[in-house]
């Protein structure tokens, strides 16, 4: 099964910049992929038109089994609800614990707070954050608010995992335990696409490649 | 028993229907009757939040309640006011009356067979004679003057005859006390219409007027709050952003900011409801005082049970509108991107 096709997808922002020029990808269920190329070559473009967050200006973006331009306004919220998505700049809330940022998604879903609970603790316990709960991430170094942005992600168990730049500030050490937490993931069948432009540590991870260049899908390496 | 129910079969069948083509990501499956449990738990989780989030910042808050509280206080105020006027008056008859003077010569026979005469008229509606003795009693009673009567030997009242007439516009009224006025039995008629009439269109006049101030002042209700609310937006941007990013709805983000506007309109009202009644107080005494030249026994009425519990329901409403204004028009502008 699909979980990701863009069709001759093409993005122009209103400044008349071309973001994404005819991409075409199928990214399966299950399926563990890089998307890589230079800054401004479109990685992140992309995954916004996965989140809804820009529509696209021309072709076909489907998620699972959902046309996205058929999706109404009102539904987007929904839409976002079934992907995880991790911010290379974590984009945590510094008002309240570690524990309520994770919470966040269980919470807007409406979840029992007891089951909420506990599956923010299985979250964290994933990590390696568990007993930070009640810290204020502020108090965290920037791989730690890294891993509460990846926890925050999967709290919902998302069957689909996008990722932003995710090792973007962190030291070579730190970048390959995160994509091996990503790995983990995957392994139980989460379908997890990673922008990077870590081309090392991408091609020491051995999945499936594809890369922009200047808003063209240049390359499709298994 | 079981086989002859079809309905639970029936039932049964979707649920099967739904496990074999799962649709997407779709994992965790909420049921009706859990989600309005958590749509109950999220307003009251919010309602208490927003209601704690106004006390992180006292003196702001308080600020904004005064000002609400101004705003709301001096309508109240008015309308209380009105009220109390209106009571007053409503006693008075309004009808216009016509007064008869008797010249003070004329027999009780004569008097009497006058007034008769009067009964046989069709333009007047009523007739109520006032016999010198029975004018000498009423000013005895109504009057501190009553040691003055001494200085007379005689009665020094003339016999009044009371009319109300069946005509009620001006000219015709005018017309006929002049008619009146013209026979020869009556030393003086009077029309008294004019202050009644006064008194009528002053009332309905500071009526239009406290309609008018409290609706500018509750167009500052809402401004007020929507400012406020605003800002307080402004201020959660961060918050705003990252909760659309993780799938929260319009409402969700919503709903926060509608209870710190309700909030705010409830305290402001409830400062305004202190404030009416306060000064309401205040003038009381004086108003007592100078009633007490009028009427004997009159009562200051304060913010009564059905004033009071609109007077709540008001700021409430317009503090939630306000906040339901700001909402509307910039949580529309932060989107994530």
């Amino acid at each position: 099964m699909t979980a990701i096709r863009f069709s001759n997808v093409g993005k122009r922002y209103p400044n008349g910049h071309d973001a994404l020029k005819g991409v075409n990808f199928d990214l399966h269920s299950g399926e563990l992929a890089f998307l890589t190329g230079h800054s401004g070559a479109g990685k992140s473009t992309l995954l916004k038109l996965i989140m809804l967050m820009e529509r696209p200006s021309r072709g076909e973006v489907w998620v699972g089994d959902q046309d996205l331009a058929r999706l109404p306004r009102k539904q987007i919220p929904f839409h976002r609800r079934r992907i995880g998505v991790v911010f290379q700049n974590h984009q945590l809330l510094f008002d309240r614990s570690i524990f309520d940022n994770v919470a966040l998604p269980l919470q807007l879903s409406g979840y029992d707070p007891v089951d909420a609970a506990r599956r923010v603790r299985a979250a964290l316990d994933k990590v390696g954050l568990l007993s930070r709960e009640k810290l204020n991430p502020l108090t965290l170094s920037s791989g730690e608010q890294q891993r509460v942005g990846i926890a925050r992600a999967i709290v919902h168990k998302p069957k689909l995992l996008l990722a932003d730049e995710p090792t973007g500030n962190l030291d070579p050490a730190l970048s390959e335990d995160i994509m091996h937490l990503f790995e983990q993931f995957n392994s139980i069948g989460t379908t997890v696409l990673i922008a990077s432009h870590d081309l090392s540590l991408i091609n020491r991870m051995r999945h499936r490649v594809l890369t922009l260049k200047d808003g063209r899908m240049v390359a499709d390496v298994d | 028993m079981s086989t002859e129910n079809p309905s639970q079969k029936t039932q049964k069948q979707p649920r099967n229907a739904a496990q074999a083509p799962r649709r997407g990501a779709v994992q965790h499956r909420i049921g009706l009757a859990d989600r309005s449990r958590s749509w109950r738990r999220h307003h009251r989780e919010v309602a208490r939040q927003s209601f704690f989030r106004l006390w992180v910042t006292p003196l702001a808050s308080l600020m904004t309640m005064a000002v609400l509280a101004i705003a709301l206080a001096l309508p109240g105020f008015l309308f209380t006011a009105l009220k109390n006027l209106d009571q007053l008056t409503s006693g008075l008859d309004t009808d216009p009356h016509i007064s008869l003077y008797l010249k003070v010569d004329l027999s009780d026979a004569r008097i009497d067979s006058f007034s008769r005469e009067l009964l046989l008229r069709q333009d007047l509606a009523s007739v109520e004679l006032i016999s010198p003795d029975k004018g000498l009693e009423d000013f005895k009673q109504y009057t501190r003057f009553d040691d003055l009567l001494d200085f007379f030997d005689t009665n020094p009242l003339p016999a009044v005859i009371t009319l109300i007439p069946m005509a009620r516009d001006a000219d015709a009224l005018a017309q006929l006390r002049n008619e009146l006025a013209q026979l020869p039995e009556v030393e003086e008629a009077r029309l008294d219409l004019e202050w009644v009439r006064r008194l009528g269109a002053f009332m309905a006049l500071a009526e239009r007027s406290a309609w008018v101030l409290g609706g500018l002042l509750a167009l500052t209700v809402l401004l007020v709050v929507g400012n406020t609310v605003r800002m307080t937006i402004e201020s959660r941007r961060d918050e705003i952003q990252v909760s659309k990013l993780v799938g929260a709805t319009d409402a969700w983000v919503r709903r926060p900011f509608l209870y710190s506007g309700l909030w705010f309109g409830l305290f402001g009202a409830v400062l305004a409801w202190l404030l009416a009644q306060l000064a309401l107080a205040l003038v009381a005494e004086p108003v007592q005082a100078l009633a007490a030249l009028y009427l004997n026994d009159y009562v200051v009425h304060g913010l009564g049970v059905r004033e009071s519990l609109t007077l709540l329901l008001t700021g409430m409403i317009l503090g939630l509108g306000g906040a339901w204004l700001a909402v509307g028009r910039h949580l529309k502008d932060i989107e994530p991107g």
